[in-house]
Protein backbone atom coordinates (compact mmCIF):
# COMPACT_ATOMS: atom_id res chain seq x y z
CA UNK A 1 0.00 0.00 0.00
CA UNK A 2 2.76 2.21 1.00
CA UNK A 3 4.80 1.76 -2.32
CA UNK A 4 3.36 3.88 -4.89
CA UNK A 5 4.72 5.22 -8.04
CA UNK A 6 7.33 2.13 -8.53
CA UNK A 7 7.46 2.94 -11.81
CA UNK A 8 9.14 6.45 -11.86
CA UNK A 9 12.00 5.44 -9.99
CA UNK A 10 14.82 7.83 -10.83
CA UNK A 11 17.22 7.33 -8.05
CA UNK A 12 17.15 3.90 -8.36
CA UNK A 13 19.53 5.25 -11.78
CA UNK A 14 22.29 6.28 -9.52
CA UNK A 15 22.28 4.50 -6.46
CA UNK A 16 23.13 1.00 -6.46
CA UNK A 17 20.05 -0.93 -4.64
CA UNK A 18 22.21 -2.14 -1.66
CA UNK A 19 22.74 1.38 -0.65
CA UNK A 20 19.11 0.88 0.12
CA UNK A 21 19.04 -2.49 1.72
CA UNK A 22 21.16 -0.71 4.33
CA UNK A 23 20.28 -2.26 8.16
CA UNK A 24 17.48 0.47 8.52
CA UNK A 25 15.02 -2.13 7.01
CA UNK A 26 15.12 -4.07 9.17
CA UNK A 27 14.15 -1.28 12.12
CA UNK A 28 10.82 -1.44 11.07
CA UNK A 29 10.74 -5.23 10.64
CA UNK A 30 8.41 -4.81 7.75
CA UNK A 31 8.55 -7.06 4.00
CA UNK A 32 12.24 -7.64 4.39
CA UNK A 33 11.53 -10.31 1.84
CA UNK A 34 9.22 -8.61 -0.45
CA UNK A 35 11.04 -4.69 -0.03
CA UNK A 36 14.11 -6.06 -1.11
CA UNK A 37 12.45 -7.04 -4.69
CA UNK A 38 11.68 -3.58 -4.85
CA UNK A 39 14.17 -0.94 -5.74
CA UNK A 40 14.78 2.44 -4.54
CA UNK A 41 12.42 4.84 -3.35
CA UNK A 42 9.32 2.00 -2.74
CA UNK A 43 12.41 0.61 0.01
CA UNK A 44 12.72 4.28 1.24
CA UNK A 45 9.29 4.68 2.12
CA UNK A 46 8.78 1.42 3.85
CA UNK A 47 11.32 2.01 6.39
CA UNK A 48 9.99 5.13 8.29
CA UNK A 49 6.59 6.21 7.49
CA UNK A 50 7.73 9.44 9.42
CA UNK A 51 10.32 10.26 6.83
CA UNK A 52 7.51 10.35 3.90
CA UNK A 53 5.86 13.26 5.69
CA UNK A 54 9.10 15.69 5.47
CA UNK A 55 10.62 14.30 2.08
CA UNK A 56 10.07 16.31 -0.32
CA UNK A 57 8.28 16.24 -3.55
CA UNK A 58 10.22 14.26 -6.81
CA UNK A 59 11.85 16.94 -8.79
CA UNK A 60 11.79 17.08 -12.34
CA UNK A 61 14.51 17.30 -14.92
CA UNK A 62 17.65 16.64 -13.39
CA UNK A 63 20.56 16.46 -15.25
CA UNK A 64 23.56 14.87 -14.28
CA UNK A 65 27.18 16.27 -13.31
CA UNK A 66 30.22 15.94 -14.55
CA UNK A 67 31.18 17.43 -11.10
CA UNK A 68 29.76 14.32 -9.04
CA UNK A 69 31.79 11.15 -7.35
CA UNK A 70 31.24 8.11 -7.76
CA UNK A 71 31.36 7.06 -4.60
CA UNK A 72 28.98 5.08 -2.39
CA UNK A 73 25.87 7.32 -1.74
CA UNK A 74 25.09 7.07 1.99
CA UNK A 75 21.78 5.81 3.12
CA UNK A 76 18.70 8.21 2.63
CA UNK A 77 18.01 7.70 6.47
CA UNK A 78 21.49 8.68 7.38
CA UNK A 79 21.17 11.72 5.26
CA UNK A 80 17.99 12.73 7.34
CA UNK A 81 18.24 11.44 10.57
CA UNK A 82 21.76 12.75 11.89
CA UNK A 83 22.06 16.49 11.15
CA UNK A 84 23.77 19.01 12.80
CA UNK A 85 21.00 21.78 12.62
CA UNK A 86 21.28 23.80 15.93
CA UNK A 87 18.42 25.83 14.38
CA UNK A 88 16.04 22.80 15.91
CA UNK A 89 18.70 20.69 18.19
CA UNK A 90 22.30 20.72 19.16
CA UNK A 91 21.35 16.78 19.40
CA UNK A 92 21.76 15.29 15.63
CA UNK A 93 19.20 12.99 15.77
CA UNK A 94 16.51 15.51 16.85
CA UNK A 95 16.16 17.82 13.72
CA UNK A 96 14.32 15.17 11.79
CA UNK A 97 11.49 15.20 13.91
CA UNK A 98 11.66 18.60 14.76
CA UNK A 99 11.87 20.44 11.67
CA UNK A 100 8.34 18.22 10.25
CA UNK A 101 6.04 21.47 11.00
CA UNK A 102 8.82 24.12 9.75
CA UNK A 103 6.82 26.06 6.59
CA UNK A 104 9.03 26.92 3.73
CA UNK A 105 6.00 28.45 1.83
CA UNK A 106 5.54 31.14 1.45
CA UNK A 107 9.64 32.07 1.31
CA UNK A 108 11.18 34.73 0.22
CA UNK A 109 14.89 35.12 -0.71
CA UNK A 110 16.44 38.69 -0.62
CA UNK A 111 19.36 39.81 -2.63
CA UNK A 112 21.51 42.59 -1.85
CA UNK A 113 24.08 44.76 -0.58
CA UNK A 114 26.71 45.97 -3.35
CA UNK A 115 24.88 44.85 -6.55
CA UNK A 116 23.64 46.93 -9.41
CA UNK A 117 19.96 44.84 -9.13
CA UNK A 118 18.42 44.58 -5.64
CA UNK A 119 16.23 41.57 -5.89
CA UNK A 120 13.43 39.41 -4.30
CA UNK A 121 12.19 36.13 -5.36
CA UNK A 122 9.86 33.62 -3.86
CA UNK A 123 12.12 30.32 -3.70
CA UNK A 124 10.01 28.61 -6.11
CA UNK A 125 10.95 31.01 -9.03
CA UNK A 126 14.90 30.75 -7.90
CA UNK A 127 14.73 27.02 -7.95
CA UNK A 128 13.57 28.02 -11.92
CA UNK A 129 16.76 30.02 -12.83
CA UNK A 130 18.97 27.34 -13.91
CA UNK A 131 18.44 23.33 -14.92
CA UNK A 132 18.40 21.49 -11.90
CA UNK A 133 21.23 19.26 -11.57
CA UNK A 134 22.41 16.07 -9.49
CA UNK A 135 25.69 16.59 -7.59
CA UNK A 136 26.98 13.59 -5.85
CA UNK A 137 29.30 15.31 -3.28
CA UNK A 138 31.20 14.37 -0.39
CA UNK A 139 30.21 15.73 2.69
CA UNK A 140 32.84 16.63 5.63
CA UNK A 141 31.74 17.58 8.69
CA UNK A 142 33.98 19.50 11.04
CA UNK A 143 33.21 16.97 14.02
CA UNK A 144 34.95 14.40 11.92
CA UNK A 145 32.29 12.44 9.92
CA UNK A 146 31.01 11.75 6.04
CA UNK A 147 28.45 11.52 3.89
CA UNK A 148 27.99 11.40 0.18
CA UNK A 149 24.64 12.69 -0.82
CA UNK A 150 23.04 13.17 -4.23
CA UNK A 151 22.43 17.02 -4.29
CA UNK A 152 20.06 18.91 -6.01
CA UNK A 153 20.71 22.39 -7.40
CA UNK A 154 22.60 24.26 -9.78
CA UNK A 155 26.10 26.51 -9.12
CA UNK A 156 25.73 29.87 -7.00
CA UNK A 157 27.01 31.91 -9.71
CA UNK A 158 23.96 30.99 -11.97
CA UNK A 159 22.36 33.14 -9.24
CA UNK A 160 25.02 35.97 -8.44
CA UNK A 161 24.94 36.70 -11.80
CA UNK A 162 21.33 38.10 -11.61
CA UNK A 163 22.13 40.59 -9.38
CA UNK A 164 25.45 41.66 -11.13
CA UNK A 165 27.27 42.32 -8.19
CA UNK A 166 29.35 45.95 -7.71
CA UNK A 167 33.22 45.97 -7.90
CA UNK A 168 33.53 46.59 -4.21
CA UNK A 169 31.71 42.90 -3.35
CA UNK A 170 34.69 40.84 -1.93
CA UNK A 171 32.86 38.53 -0.12
CA UNK A 172 28.89 37.64 -0.07
CA UNK A 173 26.96 36.72 3.36
CA UNK A 174 24.17 34.65 3.52
CA UNK A 175 21.74 35.29 6.37
CA UNK A 176 19.30 32.46 7.26
CA UNK A 177 15.91 32.34 8.53
CA UNK A 178 15.43 33.51 12.17
CA UNK A 179 11.83 32.04 13.31
CA UNK A 180 12.23 30.54 17.49
CA UNK A 181 8.46 29.79 17.44
CA UNK A 182 9.08 27.21 14.73
CA UNK A 183 12.64 26.69 15.52
CA UNK A 184 13.08 25.64 19.25
CA UNK A 185 16.82 25.96 19.09
CA UNK A 186 16.47 29.42 18.61
CA UNK A 187 15.27 30.25 21.83
CA UNK A 188 18.62 29.34 23.45
CA UNK A 189 21.52 31.51 22.42
CA UNK A 190 24.05 28.14 21.50
CA UNK A 191 24.64 30.18 18.66
CA UNK A 192 24.25 33.80 17.24
CA UNK A 193 20.81 33.80 15.78
CA UNK A 194 20.24 34.18 13.03
CA UNK A 195 22.67 32.04 11.36
CA UNK A 196 25.35 33.48 9.21
CA UNK A 197 27.55 32.15 7.31
CA UNK A 198 29.75 33.83 4.25
CA UNK A 199 31.82 32.98 1.20
CA UNK A 200 34.75 35.21 -0.74
CA UNK A 201 33.40 36.04 -4.14
CA UNK A 202 35.80 34.07 -5.92
CA UNK A 203 34.86 30.90 -3.86
CA UNK A 204 30.87 31.35 -4.22
CA UNK A 205 31.26 32.14 -7.86
CA UNK A 206 33.70 28.43 -8.20
CA UNK A 207 31.21 26.22 -9.96
CA UNK A 208 31.29 23.33 -7.24
CA UNK A 209 29.30 26.32 -4.81
CA UNK A 210 25.99 24.54 -5.40
CA UNK A 211 22.87 26.36 -4.25
CA UNK A 212 20.97 23.04 -3.31
CA UNK A 213 17.24 22.37 -3.06
CA UNK A 214 17.09 18.96 -3.12
CA UNK A 215 18.37 15.85 -2.81
CA UNK A 216 17.84 12.13 -3.86
CA UNK A 217 16.14 13.40 -6.63
CA UNK A 218 13.55 15.48 -4.43
CA UNK A 219 13.04 18.53 -2.82
CA UNK A 220 14.98 19.15 0.43
CA UNK A 221 13.47 17.59 3.63
CA UNK A 222 12.98 20.01 6.11
CA UNK A 223 16.30 19.13 8.10
CA UNK A 224 18.28 19.20 5.50
CA UNK A 225 17.64 22.73 5.24
CA UNK A 226 14.57 23.17 2.62
CA UNK A 227 14.19 25.11 0.85
CA UNK A 228 16.88 26.57 0.22
CA UNK A 229 20.59 26.18 1.13
CA UNK A 230 24.44 25.96 0.07
CA UNK A 231 26.41 22.98 -0.61
CA UNK A 232 30.49 23.79 -0.71
CA UNK A 233 31.93 20.41 -0.61
CA UNK A 234 35.62 21.33 0.18
CA UNK A 235 34.67 23.37 3.26
CA UNK A 236 32.97 21.62 6.65
CA UNK A 237 29.57 21.39 6.35
CA UNK A 238 28.66 24.44 9.03
CA UNK A 239 29.80 26.51 6.01
CA UNK A 240 26.64 25.03 4.40
CA UNK A 241 23.82 27.58 5.38
CA UNK A 242 20.87 25.98 5.59
CA UNK A 243 17.27 27.68 4.72
CA UNK A 244 18.69 30.77 3.41
CA UNK A 245 16.53 33.93 3.90
CA UNK A 246 18.98 36.86 2.50
CA UNK A 247 22.39 36.71 -0.13
CA UNK A 248 24.17 39.95 1.15
CA UNK A 249 27.09 41.39 -1.00
CA UNK A 250 29.70 43.06 1.10
CA UNK A 251 33.09 44.44 0.60
CA UNK A 252 34.42 43.12 4.26
CA UNK A 253 34.62 40.06 5.39
CA UNK A 254 31.46 38.94 7.06
CA UNK A 255 31.23 37.61 10.95
CA UNK A 256 29.69 34.05 10.70
CA UNK A 257 28.16 32.56 13.63
CA UNK A 258 30.53 29.34 14.20
CA UNK A 259 33.78 31.90 14.14
CA UNK A 260 31.55 34.42 16.37
CA UNK A 261 31.02 31.49 18.69
CA UNK A 262 34.83 30.22 18.85
CA UNK A 263 37.25 31.74 16.69
CA UNK A 264 40.48 29.86 16.99
CA UNK A 265 38.44 26.66 16.34
CA UNK A 266 35.74 27.77 13.45
CA UNK A 267 38.09 29.70 10.98
CA UNK A 268 36.42 31.94 8.00
CA UNK A 269 37.61 29.79 5.18
CA UNK A 270 37.10 26.34 7.30
CA UNK A 271 38.26 24.22 4.09
CA UNK A 272 38.86 20.81 4.84
CA UNK A 273 42.24 20.18 6.07
CA UNK A 274 44.04 17.14 7.50
CA UNK A 275 47.17 18.93 8.43
CA UNK A 276 45.35 21.99 9.96
CA UNK A 277 44.19 21.18 14.05
CA UNK A 278 41.36 23.24 14.81
CA UNK A 279 38.33 22.01 16.99
CA UNK A 280 40.68 18.38 16.86
CA UNK A 281 42.36 16.48 15.01
CA UNK A 282 41.10 16.47 11.07
CA UNK A 283 43.51 14.00 9.63
CA UNK A 284 40.97 11.08 9.81
CA UNK A 285 36.89 10.85 9.27
CA UNK A 286 34.33 8.42 9.49
CA UNK A 287 32.19 8.05 6.50
CA UNK A 288 28.62 7.20 8.06
CA UNK A 289 27.95 3.41 7.45
CA UNK A 290 31.40 2.59 7.48
CA UNK A 291 33.44 0.97 10.23
CA UNK A 292 37.28 2.21 9.84
CA UNK A 293 37.76 5.42 9.57
CA UNK A 294 39.46 6.78 6.42
CA UNK A 295 42.06 9.69 5.93
CA UNK A 296 41.20 12.88 4.81
CA UNK A 297 41.73 14.72 1.64
CA UNK A 298 43.18 18.41 1.33
CA UNK A 299 39.73 20.29 -0.02
CA UNK A 300 37.92 17.49 0.54
CA UNK A 301 39.17 16.08 -2.59
CA UNK A 302 38.31 18.82 -4.51
CA UNK A 303 41.80 19.95 -5.92
CA UNK A 304 40.30 22.18 -8.66
CA UNK A 305 39.58 24.93 -5.97
CA UNK A 306 42.77 25.30 -4.96
CA UNK A 307 43.85 27.73 -7.21
CA UNK A 308 41.63 30.02 -5.42
CA UNK A 309 44.14 29.94 -2.49
CA UNK A 310 47.84 30.39 -4.11
CA UNK A 311 50.01 31.89 -2.20
CA UNK A 312 47.61 32.46 0.97
CA UNK A 313 49.16 30.37 3.77
CA UNK A 314 46.32 27.62 4.47
CA UNK A 315 47.54 27.05 8.10
CA UNK A 316 46.95 30.62 9.38
CA UNK A 317 43.98 31.01 6.85
CA UNK A 318 41.57 27.99 8.00
CA UNK B 1 20.20 -9.28 52.50
CA UNK B 2 22.57 -7.02 51.37
CA UNK B 3 24.09 -9.37 49.92
CA UNK B 4 21.22 -10.37 47.64
CA UNK B 5 20.80 -6.46 47.36
CA UNK B 6 24.31 -6.29 46.20
CA UNK B 7 23.59 -8.67 43.60
CA UNK B 8 20.41 -7.39 41.95
CA UNK B 9 22.31 -3.68 41.95
CA UNK B 10 25.22 -4.90 40.37
CA UNK B 11 22.43 -6.79 37.65
CA UNK B 12 21.33 -3.15 37.33
CA UNK B 13 24.79 -1.29 36.42
CA UNK B 14 24.82 -3.80 33.81
CA UNK B 15 22.03 -2.46 32.11
CA UNK B 16 23.62 0.62 30.50
CA UNK B 17 26.71 -1.85 29.10
CA UNK B 18 23.43 -4.15 27.91
CA UNK B 19 21.87 -1.67 25.59
CA UNK B 20 24.22 -0.23 24.39
CA UNK B 21 26.06 -3.76 23.43
CA UNK B 22 22.77 -5.10 22.42
CA UNK B 23 22.11 -1.62 19.59
CA UNK B 24 25.54 -1.58 18.57
CA UNK B 25 25.50 -5.16 17.37
CA UNK B 26 22.27 -5.63 16.88
CA UNK B 27 19.46 -8.53 16.64
CA UNK B 28 22.33 -10.65 14.09
CA UNK B 29 25.21 -10.70 16.13
CA UNK B 30 28.90 -10.89 14.37
CA UNK B 31 26.08 -10.10 10.70
CA UNK B 32 28.37 -6.79 10.42
CA UNK B 33 26.00 -5.39 7.76
CA UNK B 34 23.52 -5.00 10.24
CA UNK B 35 26.20 -3.20 12.93
CA UNK B 36 25.28 -0.50 15.22
CA UNK B 37 21.24 -1.24 14.71
CA UNK B 38 19.78 1.43 17.28
CA UNK B 39 22.64 3.60 17.72
CA UNK B 40 21.88 5.91 15.03
CA UNK B 41 23.75 6.61 12.15
CA UNK B 42 27.12 7.14 13.59
CA UNK B 43 27.12 3.99 16.02
CA UNK B 44 30.92 4.19 17.05
CA UNK B 45 30.13 8.31 18.01
CA UNK B 46 26.64 7.10 20.26
CA UNK B 47 28.72 4.05 21.70
CA UNK B 48 31.75 6.04 22.93
CA UNK B 49 29.72 8.98 23.60
CA UNK B 50 27.02 6.45 26.07
CA UNK B 51 30.13 4.75 27.95
CA UNK B 52 31.46 8.37 28.70
CA UNK B 53 28.11 8.93 29.85
CA UNK B 54 27.66 6.46 32.36
CA UNK B 55 31.49 6.68 33.33
CA UNK B 56 30.67 10.53 34.49
CA UNK B 57 27.32 8.85 36.11
CA UNK B 58 28.71 6.37 38.01
CA UNK B 59 31.31 8.71 39.55
CA UNK B 60 28.42 11.18 40.81
CA UNK B 61 26.30 8.17 42.60
CA UNK B 62 29.96 7.24 43.91
CA UNK B 63 30.52 10.50 45.28
CA UNK B 64 26.75 10.99 46.61
CA UNK B 65 26.92 7.51 48.91
CA UNK B 66 29.03 9.49 51.73
CA UNK B 67 26.41 12.43 51.27
CA UNK B 68 23.39 10.19 50.97
CA UNK B 69 24.48 7.78 54.15
CA UNK B 70 24.35 10.45 56.39
CA UNK B 71 21.23 12.90 55.21
CA UNK B 72 19.05 9.66 55.57
CA UNK B 73 20.83 8.27 58.09
CA UNK B 74 21.19 5.11 55.96
CA UNK B 75 24.98 3.59 57.20
CA UNK B 76 24.69 0.63 55.25
CA UNK B 77 24.88 2.46 52.22
CA UNK B 78 28.79 2.41 52.65
CA UNK B 79 28.65 -0.86 51.32
CA UNK B 80 27.60 0.33 48.03
CA UNK B 81 30.43 2.83 47.22
CA UNK B 82 33.08 0.07 45.99
CA UNK B 83 30.98 -1.63 43.70
CA UNK B 84 29.70 1.90 42.46
CA UNK B 85 33.45 3.26 42.01
CA UNK B 86 34.15 0.20 40.30
CA UNK B 87 31.44 0.23 38.14
CA UNK B 88 32.66 4.03 36.93
CA UNK B 89 35.96 2.96 36.51
CA UNK B 90 34.70 0.01 34.82
CA UNK B 91 32.39 1.92 31.88
CA UNK B 92 35.62 4.57 31.76
CA UNK B 93 37.50 1.40 30.62
CA UNK B 94 34.30 1.05 27.94
CA UNK B 95 35.23 4.43 27.05
CA UNK B 96 38.62 4.44 26.81
CA UNK B 97 38.73 1.28 24.81
CA UNK B 98 35.87 2.42 22.41
CA UNK B 99 38.31 5.48 21.81
CA UNK B 100 41.17 3.48 21.31
CA UNK B 101 39.68 0.96 19.24
CA UNK B 102 37.13 1.72 17.20
CA UNK B 103 37.50 5.74 16.97
CA UNK B 104 40.87 5.45 16.56
CA UNK B 105 41.71 2.17 15.24
CA UNK B 106 45.03 1.77 17.48
CA UNK B 107 46.55 4.83 15.12
CA UNK B 108 49.46 5.17 17.77
CA UNK B 109 50.57 8.98 16.05
CA UNK B 110 47.07 9.77 16.37
CA UNK B 111 46.43 8.83 19.84
CA UNK B 112 49.63 10.50 21.00
CA UNK B 113 49.05 13.88 19.30
CA UNK B 114 45.20 13.49 21.27
CA UNK B 115 47.18 13.10 24.20
CA UNK B 116 49.42 15.36 24.21
CA UNK B 117 47.96 18.25 22.02
CA UNK B 118 43.99 18.44 22.69
CA UNK B 119 43.27 19.57 26.08
CA UNK B 120 40.11 17.63 26.38
CA UNK B 121 41.83 14.51 25.53
CA UNK B 122 44.49 15.52 28.03
CA UNK B 123 42.21 16.60 30.69
CA UNK B 124 39.84 13.45 30.20
CA UNK B 125 42.52 11.09 29.81
CA UNK B 126 44.22 12.42 33.19
CA UNK B 127 40.72 11.52 34.96
CA UNK B 128 40.75 7.99 33.54
CA UNK B 129 44.47 7.32 34.82
CA UNK B 130 44.07 8.98 38.29
CA UNK B 131 41.26 6.23 38.48
CA UNK B 132 43.32 3.14 38.03
CA UNK B 133 44.73 2.98 41.56
CA UNK B 134 41.85 4.03 43.23
CA UNK B 135 40.34 0.63 41.15
CA UNK B 136 43.48 -1.36 41.92
CA UNK B 137 43.62 -0.50 45.80
CA UNK B 138 39.73 -1.57 46.20
CA UNK B 139 39.76 -4.23 47.96
CA UNK B 140 40.07 -4.82 52.22
CA UNK B 141 43.31 -6.37 51.84
CA UNK B 142 44.98 -3.04 50.03
CA UNK B 143 42.85 -0.75 53.26
CA UNK B 144 44.73 -2.76 55.27
CA UNK B 145 48.25 -2.83 53.71
CA UNK B 146 48.01 1.18 53.45
CA UNK B 147 46.43 2.00 56.43
CA UNK B 148 43.14 3.81 56.70
CA UNK B 149 44.19 7.35 56.25
CA UNK B 150 46.47 7.31 53.36
CA UNK B 151 44.17 4.58 51.79
CA UNK B 152 40.75 7.97 52.40
CA UNK B 153 44.16 9.87 51.29
CA UNK B 154 44.65 8.58 48.04
CA UNK B 155 40.72 7.83 47.38
CA UNK B 156 40.31 11.19 47.45
CA UNK B 157 41.70 11.15 44.08
CA UNK B 158 38.05 10.54 42.95
CA UNK B 159 37.22 14.56 43.36
CA UNK B 160 39.99 15.23 40.67
CA UNK B 161 39.06 12.19 38.53
CA UNK B 162 35.43 13.61 38.77
CA UNK B 163 36.22 17.62 38.03
CA UNK B 164 38.30 16.04 34.88
CA UNK B 165 35.83 14.10 33.83
CA UNK B 166 33.48 17.27 33.69
CA UNK B 167 36.26 19.44 32.14
CA UNK B 168 37.01 16.84 29.63
CA UNK B 169 32.96 17.02 28.76
CA UNK B 170 32.64 20.42 28.70
CA UNK B 171 36.01 21.51 26.78
CA UNK B 172 34.75 18.69 24.03
CA UNK B 173 31.40 19.90 22.97
CA UNK B 174 31.36 22.83 20.23
CA UNK B 175 28.93 25.19 21.34
CA UNK B 176 26.08 23.84 23.99
CA UNK B 177 27.12 23.39 27.40
CA UNK B 178 24.05 22.28 28.81
CA UNK B 179 24.89 18.77 29.29
CA UNK B 180 28.29 19.54 30.46
CA UNK B 181 27.05 21.75 32.81
CA UNK B 182 24.46 19.93 34.19
CA UNK B 183 26.78 17.05 35.70
CA UNK B 184 29.06 19.78 36.62
CA UNK B 185 26.30 21.38 38.59
CA UNK B 186 25.84 18.13 40.41
CA UNK B 187 29.28 17.82 40.73
CA UNK B 188 29.51 21.00 42.78
CA UNK B 189 26.61 20.08 45.12
CA UNK B 190 28.34 16.97 46.13
CA UNK B 191 32.07 18.46 46.29
CA UNK B 192 30.51 21.15 47.99
CA UNK B 193 28.69 19.07 50.58
CA UNK B 194 32.75 17.69 51.24
CA UNK B 195 33.39 21.68 51.88
CA UNK B 196 31.15 22.60 54.28
CA UNK B 197 31.48 19.66 56.59
CA UNK B 198 35.27 20.28 56.55
CA UNK B 199 35.08 23.42 57.08
CA UNK B 200 32.40 22.80 60.15
CA UNK B 201 35.11 20.05 60.99
CA UNK B 202 37.92 22.68 61.37
CA UNK B 203 35.65 25.52 63.18
CA UNK B 204 34.86 22.86 65.73
CA UNK B 205 38.58 22.02 66.17
CA UNK B 206 39.67 25.64 66.94
CA UNK B 207 38.51 25.88 69.69
CA UNK B 208 39.93 22.64 71.19
CA UNK B 209 42.73 21.65 69.26
CA UNK B 210 42.90 17.76 69.99
CA UNK B 211 42.48 15.84 67.27
CA UNK B 212 39.28 14.18 66.19
CA UNK B 213 38.26 11.87 63.67
CA UNK B 214 35.50 13.83 62.25
CA UNK B 215 37.09 14.84 59.32
CA UNK B 216 37.72 10.80 58.11
CA UNK B 217 34.14 10.04 58.97
CA UNK B 218 32.91 13.44 57.72
CA UNK B 219 33.95 12.59 54.39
Amino acid sequence: MLIKNASDIRSSEITPQNVYLNRRKFLTGVAVAGAAAVAGRGIKELMLPSMRASAGQKIDGIQKSALSTTEKITPYNDVTHYNNYYEFSTEKEEPASLAKDFKTRPWTVKIDGAVKKKLEFGVDDVIKFATPEERIYRHRCVEGWSIVVPWVGYSLSELIKKAEPLGKAKFVEFITKYAPNEMPGQRREVLQWPYVEGLRMDEAMHPLALLCFGMYGEALPNQDGAPLRLVIPWKYGFKSAKAIVRIHFTDSQPMTSWNLANPPAFGFYSNVNPNVETYHSQAYERRLGEFRPRQTQMFNGYDQVAGLYSGMDLKKNY
Amino acid sequence: MIRYIKIVVFGICLIPLGILLSKFFGPHPFDMSGWGLGLGANPVEALEHGFGDWTLRFLLVTLSITPLRKLLQVPSLIKFRRMMGLFAFFYGCAHFTTYLWLDKFFNLHEILLDVAKRKYITVGFTGFVLLIPLALTSTAGWIRRLGGKRWLALHRLIYAAAIAGVIHYLWLVKADIRKPLEYGAVLAVLLGYRVVVWWMALAKRRPMPVASTEVVTGR
